[in-house]
């Protein structure tokens, strides 16, 4: 054990870190320690005791890790320096296994939690804040690139460009995270296949989350509201594949589910609610299941570009569905049309948003779905829920 | 004044006597309760509110403003033949036709949000809506009484006061999507917000939607329009085109009123 104070005869984390063997463990006690760049090349366990405060003066990385089993706890990391060349990060993992980074606190920093070419490691219960200025220059909260078997926990994450950024990831699992106010996206990631996320939440975030060029993901109840703007979206998904997304609430945003090449993907047991347009549906999507989802108080149900439809409606529960059930088994017995002329007139001509609730568009939309010449003809629900699915 | 306020005070009481307006304010609560009670959804409700605000009350106004006037044909005859001011005379009936139908649907449409306590949860859209109702109402009527006083048939009257409601109700805004659809290849934003600001049912809708953030949907367009509407001077230009739709038609029903042999 190794004890850094600012009064005792340690003073300073770079000797300690100079002093330490493998597998010892440093605290450090309440304090403020501008030290520059600090590498950590050895299996060590460094605690804060009252978050000491380690400043990076806005200059270059804080803590650069390029050992094993590093754990890193109860830390106030702030201040490392943004650049347009380097990534500087609070704390950066750079190829190693085993490693976690808990209870920290970030603020200011350019990237707060950086991790490249890692594996089995653990970020959790860290509350991370960042500078909010332009997309150009603010970093990501946690950033991944290249990496395994990462467990993303607990965090809170506000105010970075990405709340949390994945690309080549496998095996991640993001849960129980909640990631707001961001420039950007509050969930960021391509290429990583085979990632959980679980009970996040994302608010509030400039672009909501985006979803890109991946294979089985699977999202579980997850809270995606308020991403509103004119170009924020709920989940936007490009490129998806069999993957499947359950029972999230989509709330409040300018676009709730936007999907684009995805297929094979499940929607399942998900709630939209309020948002302007609850699913934007681009005909290059296949083979998509739509299963047991709540539609409710959405400016529009489903948009699409185009009027062939290849995936399936089932069993949804629409709040505009005004058909009957004779037969009591709760469904309804008219299949339900779930876009509108008006929808699609929207598509190609913007500017006609404005006759949003007319009554002219109304009746346009009536005589529409008795006779379908526009909407798209094969896109129905069969078996529209009489009731909320709870 | 004071012979204005004895013939406002007169018909106002005329007015409630008749019944309608008692069924026109319990209308309103009824619709506001129901909405209230069996949409899970506030802001479904307030959609549907607005529907009704913006379709009915201007329906209802024309058609009782005109039907009012016709039968009121023999009292103003007699008034007339009295040494009075045509235009107090004027004045007098149509505040006493306005006010107690905007006070009737106020009340009415109050009294729900006050009993599920939604007065403060969106305060600037129910005095938003409350405001557009009884601006409309007083429109309506102006219109109404314009139709009435020029035309003396009384089934054309009513016949043209229900073709007045349909073209600003419906068949406007079909004339808008025609014009979109023509002229797609021209930014058409501003002609788009002069052309809503003519017609007194769109720009209310249009202010009110603007009011739940709505402009995020329409991209550029939206951005134009939160930008005109959004802005102080927008709501003030707004208003005042409402209250131009109040007045133009009274100052010229007025005027025809004035020189009107009868």
């Amino acid at each position: 054990m190794i004890f850094v104070s600012k009064a005792g005869s340690i003073s300073s984390i770079r000797t300690a870190l100079n002093l330490a063997s493998d597998f010892d463990t440093i605290v450090v006690s309440k304090g403020e320690y501008s030290e520059g760049n600090l590498i950590i090349d050895k299996k060590i366990i460094l605690i804060g005791k009252d978050f000491p405060v380690i400043d990076g003066k806005g200059d270059g990385e804080i803590f650069t890790v390029t050992s094993n089993d590093v754990h890193i706890n109860g830390l106030l990391v702030k201040n490392s320096g943004i650049s347009y060349l380097k990534e500087n990060a609070g704390i950066r993992l750079d190829q190693v296994q085993n490693c976690s980074i808990t209870n920290n606190k970030f603020i200011d920093n350019f990237f707060a939690v950086y991790l490249a070419k890692s594996a089995h490691c653990v970020v959790s219960g860290n509350f991370i804040s960042g500078v909010k200025k332009r997309e150009t220059n603010s970093g990501n909260g946690i950033h991944l690139w290249y990496c395994r078997d990462i467990t993303i926990k607990n965090n809170r994450i506000f105010n970075h460009r990405d709340g949390i950024y994945f690309e080549f990831v496998r095996l991640g699992k993001i849960i129980n995270n909640e990631s707001g106010s961001n420039l950007r996206y509050g969930l960021h990631f391509m290429f990583s296949d085979s990632c959980e996320y679980t009970n996040n939440t994302f608010k509030d975030n400039g672009a909501g989350v985006a979803v890109m060029y991946t294979k089985n993901v699977l999202m579980t109840e997850n809270h995606f509201e308020h991403n509103w703007g004119s170009a924020s979206y709920g989940i936007l998904l490009k490129e998806i594949a069999d993957s499947r997304i359950e029972n999230n609430i989509l709330n409040e945003n300018s676009t709730g589910l936007y999907m684009e090449g995805c297929s094979r993907v499940t929607i399942k047991g998900n709630n939209f609610i309020r948002n302007g347009w609850a699913l934007k549906l681009m005909a290059n999507s296949m083979e998509n299941y739509f299963y047991n989802n709540n539609f409710i108080a959405n400016s529009f149900n489903i948009s699409t570009n185009s009027r062939q439809n290849f995936n399936t409606f089932e069993k949804n529960y629409w709040d505009d569905y005004k058909g009957y059930d004779l037969d009591k088994d709760g469904y309804g017995d008219v299949p339900f049309r779930p876009v509108t002329m008006f929808s699609m007139m929207i598509k190609s001509h913007p500017t006609s948003l404005i006759l949003l609730h007319s009554l002219f568009v109304d009746i346009l939309n009536i005589a529409e779905s008795i006779v379908p010449v526009i909407t798209p003809e094969a896109l129905t629900d069969q078996k529209p829920r009489m009731r909320i699915l709870n | 004044m004071k012979l204005v306020k004895k013939i406002l005070l007169y018909e106002v009481h005329n007015t409630i006597r008749s019944r309608w307006v008692i069924f026109y304010t319990f209308f309103f609560f009824l619709v506001g309760y129901a909405l209230f009670t069996f949409s899970g959804e506030v802001s479904k409700a307030y959609i549907s509110l607005m529907n009704i605000v913006l379709i009915i009350i201007p329906l209802i106004s024309v058609i009782f403003g005109s039907i009012y006037f016709y039968n009121s044909r023999e009292f103003i005859e007699m008034m007339l033949s009295q040494p009075i001011d045509r235009k107090s005379l004027f004045l007098g009936i149509f505040l006493g036709v306005a006010i107690p139908l905007s006070a009737g649907f106020a009340l009415g449409f109050s009294i729900p949000f006050l009993l599920f306590g939604k007065v403060t949860e969106q305060l600037t859209g129910f005095l938003l809506l409350l405001l557009l109702g009884m601006l409309l109402t007083f429109i309506f009527i102006a219109l109404s009484f314009l139709i009435s006083v020029k035309q003396d048939d009384k089934s054309k009257g009513l016949g043209l006061a229900i073709l007045i409601w349909l073209i600003l109700a419906v068949v406007y805004d079909g004339i808008v999507v025609m014009i979109i659809y023509f002229f797609q290849d021209y930014p058409l934003e501003n002609t788009m917000i002069i052309l809503s600001a003519t017609n007194p049912i769109d720009l209310g809708r249009i202010l009110f939607l603007m009011k739940f953030d709505i402009a995020a949907l329409m991209g550029y367009t939206g951005a134009v329009f939160q930008r005109f509407f959004g802005s102080s001077l927008g709501m003030i230009i707004s208003i005042s085109c409402l209250l131009i739709w109040v007045l133009l038609p009274f100052v010229l029903s007025s005027r025809f009123f004035n020189k009107k042999d009868f």
